[in-house]
């Protein structure tokens, strides 16, 4: 192997080895540990100087302490649940609202369809703290959307949706609508409208036939949107503590507040570890859609 | 097949107002006389004034701005090469490794990229600053730079790469003079797609930023806490219109870049 290829290959690789892979193995052995009181706030500590007695005695420390810890606490295992939980309600509902999106920036006039991407995309350039926040100003107490209802005569007293669950819905279907929208509309745009024209002829309603053909041939492009809305949702930080309450669980959260506020480092060590467990399914999940995808394609 | 049903108009319009509406209002009220954010007290911009007044805003911003620009450039370089590497590498040892640690960081919850990257800096003995923000943000970005420009190497004819060396070429040249014109699209993209991503992150930044270092999104974050501002409305009307302007430019130079393709094409096969 000549030098250059070499370089190549070593600069990206040990970038992402010294800082991906590494920070990982660190969490892991964190999560291991005991929490001290003491900088850094763990033990053991890996002393180097001593050699191989000095690893034997480092190893011969570590246990899955946190790990028993989690799951008798009743404040882990309900955040992973509730997390689950709030994901799959939130991806089913951007669904349901990305999908009309998409079918209809599919079957818009041609000339407009570049207008309604950039319409779509805008919001997902635009950043993510700043349309998080312009949900504060609507759904609290005195906001836009109570004003409104108030107003039509819907309600008589405002509603309370800051800081519950509730908002916390809102705040990822809003943030995350655009990551269902593009890839159903990739693969709507793509969608053979003869086969629709033919099921038509030989007798299809309408609805039959979307039901029977378009909703079939988009599947690819369902299951990617789920995953990149689901997967994101799950270990959300940001939505749940600036929309959601004090009651609001959320494992992104909690990790948070483990290390920031308690500082017990190597439970949020734990937490994340097992976060990285759960994900794995989905991850691998969603990679093979893409590689089905990919092989169709080709 | 391709008209404007009253199903498709409707659920467009509500769509499109569901995703505009609250970033509108966000706009109209960072023009509130009023400190009230929920009533309308007349039409002023003196909340820009304050906000240019506001020394903690300008830091912050420029830390963001200092930090997106290192970051993204370095994620530029190094995730072009590790996408090329993934697209023309052929077999090398950890193959399958390289190409997991490349898809891998774009699923990562961002608490735990966060976490673990604090970590690794605490146990090197690293002071947290600057420098690991721009560490951070160069790490996880890369790898969304090296999927947007695998996809066009992925896509583009190899036969002129080996032309440019069976001509003489070193494979550094025909790079230079070859292939990097052809992905430049897509590096710029990637370019763009990491200074965004550097821009925006608050998460990973408040885990890897000391106390010498806050960005705008760690301000901003910390503010918001608070409640609504008309301040924040300010700053937010600005840079949703940077990102505005900035990608309805972005729009309109690739399709006339489109355009102007298919107008050689055109003639090309006319002469040829």
């Amino acid at each position: 192997m000549n030098l250059r290829r070499f370089s190549l290959i070593a600069v990206p690789y040990f970038w992402l080895l010294a800082l991906f892979l590494v920070p990982f193995l660190i969490v892991f052995k964190i999560s291991l540990s005991d929490i001290a009181l003491a900088i850094p706030p763990y033990t053991p500590t890996l002393e180097l100087s001593e050699g191989w007695a000095g690893f034997r005695d480092f190893a011969s420390q570590l246990d899955f302490e946190n790990f028993e810890f989690l799951a008798t606490d009743d404040l882990y295992w309900k955040s992973y649940l509730s997390s689950l939980k709030i994901a799959l309600i939130s991806t089913f509902f951007c669904l349901l609202i990305g999908f009309p999106i998409a079918y209809g920036m599919a079957n818009a006039p041609k000339e407009w369809q570049p207008t309604l991407m950039l319409l779509v995309i805008l919001p997902f350039w635009t950043s993510f703290l700043i349309r998080v926040y312009s949900l504060i100003g609507i759904l609290s107490q005195e906001g836009m959307l109570n004003q409104f209802l108030m107003w039509t005569g819907i309600i008589n007293d405002p509603l309370t949706i800051l800081n519950t669950n509730i908002a916390v819905y809102i705040g990822i279907v809003y943030t995350y609508c655009p990551f269902m929208i593009l890839p159903i509309y990739a693969t709507l745009t793509k969608l053979d409208g003869s086969l629709l024209e033919a099921a038509e002829d030989l007798g299809c309603s309408r609805t039959e036939a979307f039901w029977r053909i378009t909703v079939p041939l988009s599947k690819a492009g369902i299951i990617a949107g789920c995953f990149l809305v689901f997967i994101p949702a799950l270990g959300e930080f940001v939505i749940p503590s600036l929309l959601g309450g004090s009651d609001t669980l959320m494992i992104g959260k909690v990790l948070y507040e483990e290390f920031f506020a308690n500082r017990d480092w190597p439970v949020a060590g734990a937490v994340a570890v097992i976060l990285l467990l759960i994900l794995i399914i989905p991850i691998v999940l969603y990679q093979r859609n893409e590689q089905k995808q990919m092989e169709a394609e080709a | 097949m391709r008209r404007l049903t009253w199903f498709n108009a409707t659920s467009l319009t509500l769509g499109f107002a569901f995703l505009y509406i609250p970033m509108i209002i966000v706009i109209i009220y960072s023009f509130n006389e009023s400190k009230l954010v929920t009533v309308w007290g007349g039409f002023s911009t003196k909340w820009y004034g304050e906000l240019f007044q506001n020394e903690a805003f300008l830091d912050a911003a420029w830390v963001t701005f200092k930090v997106a620009l290192a970051s993204s450039l370095i994620a530029t370089v190094l995730g072009t090469m590790g996408a090329y590497v993934l697209v023309r590498g052929g077999r090398f040892y950890g193959r399958t490794l390289f190409s997991g640690m490349i898809y891998a960081p774009l699923v990562m919850p961002e608490v735990i990229t966060g976490l673990s990257l604090l970590l690794l800096f605490i146990s090197i003995g690293l002071d947290r600053g600057m420098f690991t923000i721009v560490l951070a943000h160069a790490t996880f970005s890369m790898c969304y730079v090296s999927v947007v420009v695998s996809s066009r190497l992925v896509s583009f004819d190899r036969s002129v790469e080996e032309a440019a060396l069976d001509l003489g070429c070193t494979p550094f040249e025909a790079f230079r003079l070859v292939t990097l014109p052809i992905i430049a699209p897509a590096v710029i993209s990637g370019w763009l797609l990491a200074l965004t991503l550097s821009l925006d992150d608050l998460v990973i930044a408040s885990f890897v930023a000391g106390p010498s270092a806050t960005t705008l999104p760690i301000k901003v974050f910390s503010s918001i806490r608070l409640g609504v501002s008309p301040e924040i409305n300010a700053l937010s009307t600005i840079l949703i219109m940077i990102v505005t302007i900035g990608t309805i430019a972005a729009s309109l130079t690739t399709k006339r870049a489109v355009m102007r393709r298919q107008r050689e094409e055109r003639m090309a096969e006319q002469t040829g």
